[in-house]
């Protein structure tokens, strides 16, 4: 197992590296401007050498490799030395937003926080409502339970979350005045009604995206459940007399989390990448948000810097989800 | 081998029911026999002929819906298992009646480790604690037959061959010394040579245990070899029942006779093709009214298809229902 960990971790490093090589041309290759967005009072010279300080004059190789240096090397290291106070920040270059002027890294660390709370906050809700309406909804297959399930689940997989998310704020927001439309990064849980505060404020965005991933997987759930319901073993469980609470949460769920867990686990990343949406509607100022806007200005670096994360992102939680599985299935042994 | 005590085991007038979309389903009608302590019951059909359905209504192991037991009494230890509640019915199951199943490659959980699963009616119905019930599982596995037992509890079903998670099968079957151990087609799923081992694992632990065993089956072969008294079934109906001795010599069925001639013969010239049944068994969509073999009979004559024959005796402990008098060669008087 740990030989195939490390074998199929080797065989990452390339895939994530044309990755990086693909993301940093196409966004150079894009039509679009970094100096568009200034005002049209500028000479066209000035323009000129605004991009080359921007180190647009440089062949796109040389621009490339020191692109991907910074990346992997510079940015992560002064990250780590803002985050522990550690001296280990090198010297040199960093990249930095068009935009803003500050650094990538610390813009993303600014704006994961954020995306962690309410996006994943989301998807663990997903997660806790599907596992359990998926078991019973196969446990009682049509029952009005499933009949129930199984429609509101296909509702809400169906309907996009920026749908969803406004039907939500005209009717907590503006018709019942509960829960307030925006997102307050600014605001600090101090004591209990800031913390109520930020329960509301944090409710509605979670709710939207459990909704959304409570769908997909209960789904997933129920399937993987009536395969497994019928199988022989389960006969078998019951023939040695154990009791009905025994054969589902144990024989059968066991066996049928095996998928489901590694669904979960490669539908990890869309924690980041799905939630630009939401984070739209609810402005909350994420990871997602941050790409977006990046994308309005034609801010490159931003943009290929947080392309790029998502990308290793997914190829480590396939990775991820591949050694799952052959921790959960003892039949299957990579070595 | 069969006692002349009480039987462990008596069932009388058995109905089972699938009600399907399409309608329902007779699968098992008026099915009654009777079980001896230590005892091997040997029961014959053709697919689809009510053998396990007949088993499993007893013990409750038919999913409902559809099946439903619509009649019918199983006595058991002083229960009707067919009026027990859910409970008790579960604390009977594993403990006093045991169940080995036709396919060994798919009844055993694959991801839990085989120990694990020969554990679980320990400490369910015996109450041992881990230490214990480790011990009793190694003992099990050394008495299946299978080699190196205290090694082999922590290794997972794929890590052995389909006779031996058989043997698996058999003896988280005897964990907890049943009184009856139901044998579903044990044997079907392995090879000659495998089932041969697992035949005579069953007839030495007979020997050293003493439960009652029945063994659903469609060989007559294996039948022959170790069965004490049988019952072959027919359309969900018992159509004779017997000693196996007297069964073999004097079958009073037309169905027994021809699934007698159905099996290839080792001695005399090849023939040229298998000896089949002609027809298909029948689907019953109410309880019959006439004889379910009528339609492949060769014998069958008008009363056949206006009554459905009950069961006549024809010597000491050997019935059957059919008006053929293979006897006399003609019509029996009843």
């Amino acid at each position: 197992m740990l030989s195939y960990t490390l074998r199929r971790l080797a065989f990452a490093v390339p895939t994530v590296l044309v990755i990086s090589l693909i993301v940093f041309l196409m966004l150079d290759m894009a039509p679009g401007d970094p100096t568009a967005s200034l005002p049209l009072t500028i000479p066209l010279e000035v323009r000129e050498q605004i991009r080359i300080s921007l180190g647009l004059g440089e062949p796109v190789l040389v621009r490339y490799f020191k692109w991907l240096q910074m990346t992997l090397v510079t940015e992560p290291l002064h990250v780590l030395a803002g985050l522990t106070g550690w001296d280990i920040a090198p010297d040199g270059p960093r990249i930095l937003s068009w935009q803003t002027r500050s650094p990538v890294g610390d813009i993303i660390v600014q704006r994961v926080p954020q995306t962690l709370w309410v996006v994943g906050l989301g998807y663990l809700f997903g997660i806790l409502i599907a596992v359990p309406i998926g078991v019973i909804s196969a446990y009682r297959q049509y029952s009005w339970f499933d009949q129930v399930g199984t429609f509101v689940s296909m509702v809400g997989f169906s309907v996009p979350t920026f749908f969803t998310g406004v039907v939500f704020i005209l009717v907590f927001s503006v018709w019942l005045g509960w829960l307030p439309s925006m997102y307050d990064t600014t605001h600090v849980v101090r004591d209990w009604s800031s913390f109520v505060f930020q329960v509301k404020q944090i409710a509605m965005p979670v709710a939207v995206l459990a909704l959304f991933n409570a769908s997909q997987i209960s789904r997933f759930m129920r399937a993987s459940m009536l395969d497994n319901l019928n199988q022989d073993y389960v006969r078998t469980a019951r023939a040695k007399g154990l009791g009905e609470q025994t054969v589902v949460l144990l024989h059968v769920l066991r066996n049928s989390m095996i998928p489901v867990v590694t669904v979960i686990a490669i539908g990890i990343p869309t924690v980041f990448t799905g939630a630009i949406i939401t984070e739209q509607i609810f402005r909350v100022n994420g990871l997602g948000d941050a790409l977006i806007r990046a994308i309005y200005v034609s801010d490159w670096p931003m943009v290929q810097t947080i392309t790029f994360i998502f990308a290793i992102l997914i190829v480590l939680f396939n990775l991820i989800a591949d050694v799952l599985y052959g921790i959960l299935d003892p039949r299957i042994r990579y070595d | 081998m069969p006692g002349n005590g009480q039987a462990v085991l008596r069932v009388q007038d058995l109905k089972t029911v699938f009600a399907t979309r399409a309608g329902d389903i007779h699968a098992v009608n008026s099915v009654s026999f009777s079980l001896q302590p230590g005892e091997l019951l040997g029961v014959v059909g053709e697919s689809g002929s009510g053998k396990s359905v007949t088993m499993m209504s007893l013990i409750g192991l038919l999913p409902m819906p559809p099946a439903q037991v619509r009649a019918g009494e199983g006595h058991f230890g002083g229960n009707d298992l067919l009026k027990l509640g859910r409970k008790d019915l579960q604390a009977l199951r594993g403990r006093d009646i045991g169940f080995v199943f036709q396919d060994p490659m798919t009844s055993l959980n694959p991801v839990f480790t085989v120990g694990f699963q020969i554990m679980e009616p320990l400490r369910k119905h015996m109450g041992m604690d881990k230490a214990r019930a480790r011990q009793r599982a190694a003992e099990l596995l050394q008495l299946v037959g299978i080699p190196d037992a205290e090694r082999r509890l922590k290794d997972f079903p794929h890590q052995f061959s389909g006779g031996m998670r058989q043997r698996v099968m058999i003896a988280i079957a005897l964990a907890c010394d049943p009184k009856v151990l139901i044998a579903d087609e044990p044997t079907t799923a392995l090879d000659v040579t495998i089932q041969a081992q697992i035949l005579e694992l069953v007839k030495e632990l007979r020997q050293k245990l003493g439960m009652a065993i029945i063994w659903i089956t469609h060989d007559l072969g294996v039948i022959a070899g170790i069965a004490d008294r049988v019952m072959v079934m027919y359309g969900g109906q018992v159509v004779e029942y017997g000693p196996v001795r007297e069964i073999f010599a004097n079958p009073a069925h037309p169905y027994t006779r021809a699934l007698m001639t159905t099996v290839p013969s080792v001695r005399g010239a090849r023939a040229e093709k298998l000896n089949v049944i002609e027809g298909q068994p029948p689907m019953l969509s109410q309880h019959p009214t006439a004889c379910p073999f009528r339609a492949r009979c060769p014998q069958a004559f008008g009363r056949c298809s206006r009554e459905n024959p009950a069961r006549y005796t024809v010597a000491q402990g050997h019935d059957t229902a059919c008006f053929w008098d293979h006897e006399t060669g003609g019509e029996r008087h009843v």
